[in-house]
């Protein structure tokens, strides 16, 4: 069920938008408006629906429009045409009282720089939206207490801004929209100012809490990478039109514009890096006279799914599936030779990128690696692929 | 007085041209002015006056020994100990050198006209932060407030306030306001972009975006326009004793008619305490 519709909506800064309105609709380019004009087009005709639950990722260089379009949803700007639906109601045309009423209750935003009040504690900072509520002090605190414990800084919430470092001032940011229990979550840009390292813990905390709490996300990022983690669907913004939008895939396999294309143009570091370059040591193998049960506990203490087999030199064999293995304890089978699948797509090393993309996509379990006597040299999971070519970009110096 | 200058003003051609009347136009507008509103001003004058000597009274009626205690425990728990010292031992000079009474004048007609510089400066303050128009046309009055020789304006307060203590605070207030509502402004326009998103996107009504954003954060600058104003409070009650403010104004005042250098500086240095105590804890208030 689509949550957030927006249908052809656009923003135009300036102080006549109607003649730049009229231009836009004769088909006129933003620059060719300006220049007539004087009016900046922010954002132009945009439309695209977010199901409930759906994490949309909108990305796009400075001065996309991203920024206009997210604040375009809660009205922190106020566009100049279209509609924003959200559960049907065009906020766009409800009462100052209403709006009111859905920034409180349906939206919460969580900003780039954190957006932090300096002179109140943590606990203080997470209640604010229920503060502002009139919500008594006991039952505010409350549920700030929850939201804090969802981001983990429990110990912290009495703590002050400035004594919290930049990824945990962001979970307060987190918590603070959490507090307030919002069906939308509206992330403008949430992680840019972290350092890499912490940027992807707070990625993965996020798609764990997204795991628990199915909001409707729009996230606005300039990072292909995050978009790819992070979005069910992505849409790429340039000079105010949403350019391209589908699942991660369609945008990394088959871009749609130029400017697409020079967006994944970094990504497209898959024609020059080849498999070893980005694969991770095989973390847990087995060996093929080990049962199922240990085949079993290994999965399971290491959180995955199937496990490669290997003998005593590392030629590789096969692989095993938990279910596979669950199965054979269950019949109480004592080896694994009867479980061990063979067909699986394997790389050899100096494979590119480029050509194993459709594999990795379409494969369960990871790629193996091996060299010509069949040894296994590493595996190819899709995150360490993705870390791997955003190395690899920032190496290049961008 | 200089005569040439004293027919330049009063003519009415300058070097064979018309000249423009303002010293007459001001004449008249203060001839008007006390013609219409003298009663009213007069009664706000006389609400006043009791006011201010009641708290004169009441602060020369505690005993010294407990006001010096009172503030020095007030530094020690606002600022820190060093101006707990400083406080306690300059007090306790000034009533050794005979100046208390003058001092607690002056030290009330100082808490009345910042009490009232607040009240009026603060929402001043928050109205141009707020309102283009208001900042267009408060902006220019109070370049004119702050530039204009204190003397000019000493005068005709007379007329309209009486002698004494009234028209003192009443011109020191036109001194000392400025800067309070200039800090507050600067304070609330200079909150961050993205706490305002912050405060709006969460769902704050007008009141609660003043209260628990935009004050909170101005705070400290606001608080720097408040120890200003009570630095040019103190130096304009000093000039204010030329209308009978007395207070150590007054002290200042005799020892220059009488030529009593001894006596003026004794003045001098009590007000030069008073102003450093008075600093001190207002500016320590802002940092905390």
């Amino acid at each position: 069920m689509a949550k957030l519709i927006i249908n052809n909506l656009t923003k135009i800064y300036g102080n006549s938008p109607e003649k730049a309105l009229e231009l836009m609709d004769k088909g006129y380019t933003n620059s060719e408006i300006r220049q007539e004009t004087k009016q900046v087009v922010g954002v132009r005709e945009v439309s695209f629906s977010v199901n409930e639950g759906e994490s949309f990722v909108i990305m796009g260089l400075s001065g996309s429009g991203k920024s206009t379009l997210i604040r375009c949803i809660n009205l922190l700007i106020k566009p100049t045409r279209g509609e924003i639906l959200i559960d049907n109601e065009d906020v766009t045309r409800v009462s100052s009282d209403r709006l009111m009423q859905l920034r409180r209750k349906k939206m919460s935003m969580i900003f780039q720089k954190f957006a932090l009040l300096p002179n109140r504690r943590i606990l203080d900072n997470v209640a604010y939206g229920l503060e502002v509520q009139n919500m008594s002090r006991i039952v505010r605190y409350e549920k700030a207490r929850e939201a804090i414990s969802m981001v983990g800084l429990q110990e912290w919430e009495d703590a002050y801004p400035h004594n919290l470092s930049g990824g945990m001032q962001q979970r307060v940011g987190i918590a603070r929209a959490l507090a307030n229990d919002p069906d939308i979550l509206l992330m403008d840009e949430p992680f840019s100012a972290l350092d890499p390292l912490i940027r992807q813990d707070m990625q993965d905390d996020l798609l764990a809490l997204q795991e628990k709490l199915h909001k409707t996300i729009i996230f606005i990022t300039h990072d292909l990478d995050e978009a790819l983690k992070i979005g069910d669907n992505i849409a790429l913004m340039k000079d105010g039109v949403i350019v391209q939008s589908g699942v991660p895939e369609d945008i990394l396999l088959s871009p749609a514009s130029d400017y697409v294309a020079r967006f994944v143009e970094n990504i497209n570091w898959t024609k020059a890096l080849t498999a070893s370059a980005v694969m991770v040591k095989p973390r847990v193998v087995i060996y093929p006279k080990d049962g199922p049960m240990t085949a079993l506990r290994i999965m399971e203490k290491h959180g995955i799914s199937s496990l490669f087999v290997v003998d005593r030199s590392t030629h590789l064999i096969g692989y095993v599936t938990a279910e596979d293995a669950y199965n054979a304890v269950e019949n109480g089978i004592k080896h694994l030779d009867g479980i061990i699948q063979k067909d699986m797509p394997v790389s050899a090393p100096d494979i590119v990128l480029s050509d194993l993309l459709e594999v990795l996509a379409n494969t369960k379990i990871p790629l193996a690696v091996v060299n010509e006597a069949n040894e296994l040299k590493g595996v190819l999971v899709r995150g360490s692929v993705i870390a791997g070519l955003a190395g690899a970009r920032r190496e290049a110096g961008e | 007085m200089n005569l040439e200058l004293f027919f330049s003003i009063t003519s009415y051609f300058t070097d064979g041209i018309p000249r423009i009347p303002l010293g007459r136009w001001t004449d008249q507008t203060i001839d008007f002015l006390q013609a219409n509103f003298r009663e009213s001003t007069q009664a706000i004058s006389e609400i006043l006056e009791i006011i201010i000597k009641g708290l004169q009274e009441g602060l020369i009626s505690v005993p010294p020994l407990l006001v010096i205690l009172i503030v020095a425990l007030i530094a020690w728990k606002l600022a820190n100990r060093k101006i707990a010292v400083f406080s306690l031992l300059g007090l306790l000079f000034i009533w050794n050198i005979g100046l208390w009474v003058v001092t607690m004048q002056t030290l009330a007609m100082v808490l009345a006209a910042v009490l009232m510089c607040i009240l009026l400066g603060v929402p001043l303050g928050i109205l141009i932060a707020k309102n283009e128009t208001a900042y267009r046309i408060i902006a220019p009055i109070l370049d004119f407030m702050q530039t204009l020789p204190a003397f000019v304006y000493l005068l005709p307060a007379i007329p309209f306030f009486g002698l004494g203590v009234v028209p003192a605070v009443i011109t020191t207030l036109i001194f000392a306001m400025p800067p309070i509502i200039r800090l507050t402004y600067l304070g609330l326009t200079q909150v961050p972009e993205e706490l305002l998103e912050l405060g709006k996107s969460f769902g704050s009504t007008f009141f609660q975006m003043l209260i628990k954003i935009e004050l909170p954060l101005a705070r400290s600058t606001i608080m720097a326009g408040i120890n200003q104003c009570i630095m040019l409070s103190l130096s304009m009650v000093v000039i204010a004793a030329m209308i009978g403010a007395k207070g150590l104004g007054g002290v200042v005042w005799t020892a220059i008619q009488t030529l009593n250098m001894g006596m003026g500086f004794e003045a001098g240095v009590a007000i030069v305490i008073l102003a450093i105590i008075l600093d001190r804890i207002t500016s320590s208030l802002g940092k905390s």
